[in-house]
């Protein structure tokens, strides 16, 4: 097996008495989705910002490509390759849906230290920004003011941003969620072939998604990870069907 | 030409022909209070930097307004009495020269906001606004009681600093010095919200977790904004005691800080002539409203609350309209 792009290992994180984290540790390898599922306040997205950065884990570390991240700022774990898309979209909403992805075009080419050559006139970002909105279908919105779009528009734009930073693995929040039914086939067909160019860490609602994308899927249940494998072995897993899918089939 | 870009353009051209037309009726108190208030409105071009770019309200920059004033005076007063500032290790002699004490008064505005900002810029919201206004504080009173330099009195200065080939004391001349840095500045400003800083920094005000997760850090973006704000706002200050001949510690008081806001507000917040407009609004009530009353801040403080409640985007919002999204 060869050497994975992003690991933890043990890591615990709990608020209070609630253990949200529960020795959690996962692997993303190169070129797969790993989906990471669980019912509600299971801790998928606490998991999440653990590795993307901005909650510390109380104990426990982070491995990306070989490298100890867990000390490193959100930045700088955005900097070393890590190209995250939030639960709730995390936008300039100010700004066009073009600008918003011009700025991801702008962290990944590192030169904000400019002061009087109009940033929106630099072709090279613009290219790049053009680029990924056109690879999620917004480039005709990109003169849209941000605010105006729509929720699942929203989600888009995020994966573009993520896009244009050109990350080495994707961590998405839930990009499915508000897609409606043919955005979600739509986004579901793009990861597909996206994975290709860095491995996806997937946390995701649409079990359908799920199914069609995943390579391995975890099982995160009040912080633990109870189960991990292929979507076959995850659908035959007893304990998998009475935690969570037994009580999406019952509702 | 946009509704904006022709306001703008009016605002502008607003000082020089107001200027210009006191000339011809010889009315030199006129002219000084066009030149206050390009100065002024310099001051609020440095602080909406901070405040319109970055969403930093700080209520300190009259800390930066008064570094720069106390620069023009204090090398200003070395100068009219021949006493050098230190001998050892190395001479440093007062100077009578604005671009040296320009230079000065922005080297020394950008090194206290550098400081100030690095502290203050680890809180945020309104431990943000009290710590910036707790630095302003700490240099009113530190002004207040340094005898040197007159403490509570303030520093007079007998003659205007001279700039090569022009006759400071002229108000007309002084004016169009003060006039030049304005549209230098505006440019600048105008230039810097468009450039790829611009954007991060405006950006990090409207979403600091989008900001970190495309790699940038919101911190040193708002510091060099805070530093830059710090100096453009004590190069104003430093014009200002040249005006007036005068530097005191009001200069440095939390009320001025609250005034170089205010006319952000007025004007229009992040909005790039805002503070022209502000600071020119302003003026004016003073001026005739002084005239009338001496309560004339009651007035200015019911028509700040008509423009918070009722045109965020204050004159210039009020009258063009929302500002439609351009790429």
């Amino acid at each position: 097996m060869t050497e994975p792009l992003l690991r933890t290992k043990g890591l615990n994180k709990a608020f209070g008495a609630l253990q949200a984290t529960d020795n959690v540790s996962l692997t993303l390898q190169p070129g797969e989705i790993h989906a990471l599922i669980g019912p509600n306040g299971a801790g998928k997205s606490t998991l999440i910002k653990q590795i993307a950065g901005g909650l510390a884990p109380d104990t426990g570390q982070i491995f990306f490509d070989g490298q100890d991240i867990t000390g490193l700022s959100t930045v700088a774990r955005a900097r070393a390759g890590l190209g995250r898309t939030f639960q709730i979209s995390a936008l300039a909403m100010e700004y066009t849906v073009l600008q918003n992805a011009m700025l991801g075009a702008l962290g990944q080419a590192g030169t904000v230290w400019r002061f009087f050559r109009p940033v929106m006139q630099d072709a090279a970002l613009r290219g790049a920004a053009q680029n990924a909105l056109e690879r999620v279908g917004l480039a005709g919105l990109a003169t849209r003011r941000t605010a105006e779009l729509s929720h699942g528009q929203r989600r888009l734009l995020e994966v573009a941003v993520a896009l244009t930073l050109k990350p080495r693995a994707f961590l998405m929040d839930e990009p499915m969620a508000g897609l409606g039914t043919d955005g979600s086939q739509a986004l579901t067909a793009f990861l597909d072939q996206l994975r290709t160019e860095a491995p996806i860490l997937l946390v995701e609602h649409d079990m359908d998604a799920v199914f069609a994308l995943a390579d391995r899927i975890s099982v995160l249940v009040y912080g633990r990870i109870i189960a991990t494998g292929t979507a076959a072995e995850i659908r035959a897993d007893a304990q998998v069907r009475e935690a969570y899918l037994g009580q999406e089939e019952g509702a | 030409m946009s509704r904006t870009g022709l306001i703008n353009l009016a605002l502008f051209a607003m000082l020089p022909l107001t200027a210009g037309a006191a000339l011809m009726l010889d009315e030199p108190f006129i002219i000084t209070l066009a030149t206050k208030v390009a100065i002024l409105a310099l001051a609020g071009v440095g602080l909406n930097i901070a405040l319109g770019l970055g969403g930093l309200v700080s209520l300190g920059h009259a800390a930066f307004f008064g570094i720069g004033g106390y620069a023009m005076g204090i090398l200003a007063s070395h100068a009219q009495s021949f006493v050098p500032l230190m001998e050892t290790p190395f001479l440093i002699e007062g100077t009578r020269s604005m671009p040296v004490i320009w230079l000065v008064a922005v080297i020394a505005g950008a090194l206290a906001a550098l400081a100030i900002g690095a502290l203050s810029l680890r809180t945020t919201g309104v431990y943000f606004i009290m710590i910036t206004l707790a630095f302003g504080q700490m240099l009113y009173y530190f002004a207040i009681s340094w005898p040197a330099y007159g403490g509570e009195d303030g520093l007079s200065i007998y003659v205007r600093n001279g700039f090569p080939g022009l006759n400071t004391l002229d108000p007309i001349q002084f004016f169009g010095i003060a006039f030049v840095i304005l549209a230098l500045a505006l440019w600048g400003a105008g230039r810097l919200a468009a450039s790829p800083f611009g954007l991060a920094l405006s950006a990090a005000r409207q979403n600091e977790a989008r900001v970190e997760t495309v790699g940038l850090s919101p911190y040193r973006l708002r510091l060099l904004a805070f530093v830059i704000s710090g100096a453009v706002t004590a190069l104003a200050g430093a014009l200002f005691a040249d005006l007036n001949r005068f530097v005191s510690p009001t200069m440095l008081s939390w009320q001025m800080s609250g005034e170089i806001m205010i006319f952000i507000i007025l004007g229009g917040v992040g909005r790039l002539y805002g503070p022209v407009a502000g600071a020119a609004l302003f003026i004016l009530l003073e001026h005739v409203l002084g005239g009338l009353s001496d309560f004339w801040h009651v007035y200015l403080g019911l028509l700040l609350l008509l423009v918070v409640l009722f045109a965020r985007g204050g004159i210039i919002g009020a009258l063009a309209g929302r500002e439609v999204a351009h790429d």
